[in-house]
């Protein structure tokens, strides 16, 4: 009855990043993060072979919430920390829309936390990019619930005093199917997440690191830092052993630990460096990676983890076909009901 | 076996109360079957106890079904009950106060032991104390005679126990000359998985018939005539069962699939439940994490095209609120269904009240002018739900429906509609290639125009701030917003183009109007035609919308000395309409999670009228005369 399904979809007509830009000015401040985040967007759309008017972003509130505005596709900004139960809506109702939720740290983390835990659980086939500034910025500088303890902010003009959210750690806990971690200025790795969360079916969750120069710059400048990088990120490719540092130094086993090792002579053999499989049903790595912190660690980059799991929209609509499948139903039957009388 | 004599009765109001594990609600949901199929008009109140299972024997505990049957048209589950079924003491203690004098009292001696005596604060047996002697009372040991009943069926004895209400349901049947094949038939389809409890549960309704023919005890048996329903096919409705139904229905005719997200709540649940087993209609329920997530899933389905709806109670509603403020900037469908029930915060869960009118009409953030509609019987909800959907998809606006606990859980019979007959409603989706602008406006709904979600070319952005109007963009230019505030507000004034006239039962002007909104139209209905026997210029109407209010009520209210507002709150109705029309509005108030009974409006009105006799110079001199009494004590 509904979901209509356009006829020219399979004739697409090769669209570049431009069609992608919705033309409007864009309203960050200079210097932003999401500049970056939204051309690789932007970049990366085209190459997902899905027409324009199959896409839609919706997102919270926040400085990252406005990216809907910037996108040439349909596009809905919400009400603060809603998107993922939004996006589920639109998704189990519309299977056949590519929906992508845009959040942040305090959308997606803190006002919106249950939704975003219950996205993940069901596993809805929604694309979910959470811009982690690890402050808030639309408000004006208050921390966050990713904020380090010690965050000295307006609220809290002596530093924050509260344990933060591991998002990666969050989302695996809540049964996410795919988990990965990308800087905003990483603009090889950035596309390769957009396109490997495209294809996966069910909820993926990418943590995007990202810089905002007015409240809290720098905040990943260790980690992002194109010269010390190789030593402090931990660049994952599943079936690759986990290598770091030039090859120098891996991640094994150590006591029944997952640690950081040196690889080489009279150290690690190769053969103890593990291999990283993010298909590996059991979340136990996956979760010890995403605990991982610099300075103590090196800083997991990548798909940690992408596994299969049905879908809630597919299950829904898997029911929903059962369900017809019987034949026509019977409104009139319905309303009727099997308990009647005649009044003459 | 002597044929008893029979009794013509126009009307019995009967009490089925016990603890709430003795399948009360299923012995008056079955007395109400045997009575609708008999062809008597009805209405019915369950009233529960919060607690799944409150502590067996204590009044806390009292599970009642009251249901008024009759040969004439009835509007109320009845002020006084003709007979109480008592299961136990707490079951007498706590509904004896609603016994009409020379009432009959069928009570269950088999649990009128010590302890439960001493658990409903009775000193003494009530049933050989001598207090109950302006009662008609029939001692019957149905515990006993319903074990004897089910013996050899291999039941334990909890399982036995349980019987017990289908041997007061079949004593009741006797006793009002109704026959036990519909019953026999339902405890077959009810209990067909297990065998051993369809049988026993079959003998205990047929030992409670044979004892009321057979027992000296009970001399007379009565019989309410059918009542003159208007001709056609009936069945019994409750009111969220109609809801569902209504929603099911108006998604058809819409053209568009159903999707409700929501969250479990008391006493809404059952729309969920209701619809979540219509998988076959294309209908889409999702149980949400929180009533947060389950209003916006709903809005993002909107988005997606769908006749989109949450269900709710009042609780939920104040969690809804900024999502539901959402729906009226970005101009989206949806239906809101609060089931009303006794506040504020957790409140009276299982009871009923109105006290969310206020709520529903400005319980949201700036000015967000939501339409609402509200169902008066349980039947209404049928035609309210589609109302609610129809105007939320062509005036692309939230709608709040209110119901409340009566409404909800009551039924009453309904002459089923042909839904051939109810016409399809055609929504215009802007074509494919067209200038496209968001926020352009229908010159006579004022809505903006519908998009399918998936059209090339049509791509654009939707949010909750400021719109430019006609084209959609972010705006922070004042003037705009002005222009838009207003537009928002027009476009949901302008439905009242569509109500019809505000009817009056009663004539077309005198002394008092008697004016109510929701689940209240039965009490007042039924009070303003005693009224009006007793020789009152009294006349009544009932509200469907209150937002918008039909554009005739000042000029109506002009006809009459008085307008009086009876409401299950403090006055929020007769608050708006006092502001509205600048009338002095009167209030009858209750608050106490029950229905109005007829007889409590007619002695408010009967009061008020007394004023209407009292010149201001005696208003006055009464006035001076307390204050002096007041002074001269202090
Ligand atoms: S406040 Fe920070 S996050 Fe927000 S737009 Fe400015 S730089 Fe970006």
């Amino acid at each position: 009855m509904n979901t209509p399904m356009t006829a020219n979809s399979d004739a697409l007509p090769a669209l570049t990043k431009k069609d992608f830009d919705a033309g409007v000015d864009v309203r960050w401040c200079p210097g932003c993060g999401d500049y970056a985040i939204l051309a690789a967007v932007q970049k990366t759309m085209p190459s997902l072979g899905v027409p324009r008017e199959k896409i839609v972003f919706v997102s919270g509130i926040g400085c990252s919430s406005r990216f809907p505005y910037y996108m040439n596709t349909y596009g809905f900004h919400t009400i603060h920390g809603r998107a993922p139960a939004i996006a589920t809506g639109l998704k189990s109702y519309r299977p056949d829309l590519h929906v992508w939720v845009v959040t942040g740290d305090g959308d997606g983390l803190s006002i919106g936390g249950n939704h975003l835990m219950h996205a993940m659980r069901r596993n809805v086939d929604i694309k979910i990019m959470l811009f982690n500034n690890k402050i808030y910025g639309l408000t004006k500088g208050q921390y966050s619930p990713t904020s380090d303890v010690g965050t000295r902010t307006k609220s809290t003009p002596v530093g924050s005093i509260d344990t933060p959210f591991k998002p990666l750690s969050l989302a695996i806990g809540a049964g996410a199917t795919f988990v990965a971690r990308v800087g905003d200025t990483d603009a090889k790795l950035l596309p390769l997440i957009l396109q490997a969360a495209h294809a996966h079916k069910g909820t993926a969750f990418i943590e995007i690191l990202q810089n905002c120069p007015v409240f809290n710059d720098g905040a990943f400048d260790a980690v992002m830092d194109k010269k010390a990088k190789g030593d402090r990120q931990l660049q994952l490719e599943h079936g690759k052993p986990m290598l770091f540092a030039g090859g120098t130094r891996g991640v094994a086993w150590v006591r029944g630990k997952l640690d950081v090792v040196d690889v080489g002579e009279g150290k690690a053999a190769m053969a103890d460096i593990l291999v990283h499989d993010a298909h590996d049903p059991d979340p136990t790595v996956a979760f010890a990676l995403a605990q991982w912190e610099h300075p103590a660690k090196p800083v997991p980059m990548g798909i940690l983890r992408a596994v299969e799991r049905p879908t809630y929209d597919g299950a829904l609509r898997a029911q929903l076909r059962e369900a017809t499948d019987k034949g026509p139903a019977d409104l009139q039957a319905l309303v009727t009901g099997n308990d009647t009388w005649m009044v003459a | 076996m002597s044929q008893k004599p029979v009794h013509e009765l126009d009307a019995v109001v009967i009490r089925f109360a016990g603890d709430s594990g003795d399948g009360m609600q299923v012995t008056g949901d079955r007395f109400t079957s045997e009575s609708a199929h008999f062809g008597n008009d009805i209405r019915t109140l369950p009233d529960f106890p919060a607690e799944i299972r409150a502590p067996a024997g204590t009044l806390a505990g009292v599970s009642s079904f009251q249901l008024h049957f009759a040969h004439l048209p009835v509007f109320t589950p009845g002020d006084a009950t003709d007979v109480l079924v008592a299961m136990n003491p707490a079951a007498l203690k706590a509904n004896l106060s609603g016994l009409k004098p020379h009432g009959v009292i069928i009570a269950n001696t088999g649990q009128f032991g010590d302890r439960n005596l001493e658990k409903a604060g009775y000193a003494t047996n009530p049933l050989a104390d001598g207090s109950l002697s302006a009662f008609q009372v029939f001692p019957v040991d149905i515990s006993r005679l319903t074990e004897t009943a089910v013996e050899g069926t291999g039941l334990n004895t909890r399982a036995v126990d349980r019987c017990k209400n289908f041997f007061a349901l079949g004593l009741c049947l006797w006793m009002y000359s109704r026959p036990l094949e519909h019953t026999l038939a339902w405890i077959d389809s009810k209990f067909g998985k297990t065998p051993d409890v369809a049988e026993a549960n079959r003998r205990a309704l047929k030992a409670g018939y044979f004892y009321g023919e057979t027992a000296e005890a009970f001399p007379v048996r009565y019989s309410v005539r059918a009542a003159a329903l208007p001709a056609g096919l009936y069945r019994n409705i409750s009111g969220n069962k109609a809801l569902a139904y209504g929603f099911i229905t108006a998604a058809h005719k819409l053209g568009v699939e159903l999707f409700l997200g929501s969250y479990p709540i008391t006493p809404a649940s059952d729309i969920l439940h209701e619809l979540s087993a219509h998988k076959r209609f294309g209908v889409i329920t999702m149980q949400a994490e929180d009533e947060l997530a389950a209003v916006t899933a709903a809005i993002g389905a909107s988005f997606g095209g769908a006749l989109a709806l949450t269900t709710t109670s009042g609780p939920g509603i104040a969690l809804k609120s900024e999502a539901i403020a959402l729906a009226t900037m970005t101009e989206l469908p949806l239906v809101v269904v609060d089931v009303q029930r006794g506040g504020p915060s957790t409140g009276l869960p299982t009871k009923t009240e109105q006290a969310d009118l206020l709520q529903a009409l400005f319980g949201r953030n700036s000015e967000s002018p939501v339409p609402v509609i509200a169902a008066s019987t349980p039947a209404d909800c049928f035609e309210a739900a589609f109302e609610a959907s129809r105007v939320a998809m062509q005036y692309m606006t939230p709608v709040m429906l209110l119901s409340d606990g009566y409404v909800a859980n009551g039924s009453e019979p309904w002459r089923v509609p042909d839904v051939a007959a109810i016409p399809e409603v055609k929504l215009d989706y802007v074509p494919q290639g067209s200038v496209f602008k968001p926020y352009a406006r229908d010159p006579h709904t004022l809505a903006r125009p519908r998009v399918r979600i998936g059209t090339p070319g049509l791509e654009h952005r939707i949010g909750g701030l400021e719109k430019e109007h006609v084209t959609g963009n972010i705006s922070y230019d004042p003037k705009n917003h002005e222009r838009m505030v207003r537009l928002r507000h027009a476009k949901i004034a302008g439905i009242a183009r569509e109500l019809p006239k505000t009817e009056l039962a009663g004539g077309d002007s005198g002394d008092v109007l008697l004016l109510g909104w929701g689940s209240t139209r039965g009490a007042i209905h039924g009070a303003g035609i005693r009224l009006r026997e007793m020789g009152r210029k009294v006349s009544t109407t009932h509200l469907r919308w209150l937002n918008p209010l039909p554009s005739d009520l000042a000029e109506v209210f002009a006809r009459f000395h008085m307008v009086v507002v009876p409401e299950l709150n403090l006055g929020q109705l007769a608050f708006v309409l006092r502001g509205k029309t600048l009338r002095d509005v009167r209030s009858i108030c209750k608050v106490q999670g029950q229905p109005f009974r007829e007889q409590e409006i007619i002695d408010k009105v009967l009061e008020l009228m007394a004023d209407i006799n009292v010149s201001p110079f005696v208003v006055d001199v009464l006035e001076g005369a307390r204050a002096l009494t007041h002074a001269s004590l202090a």
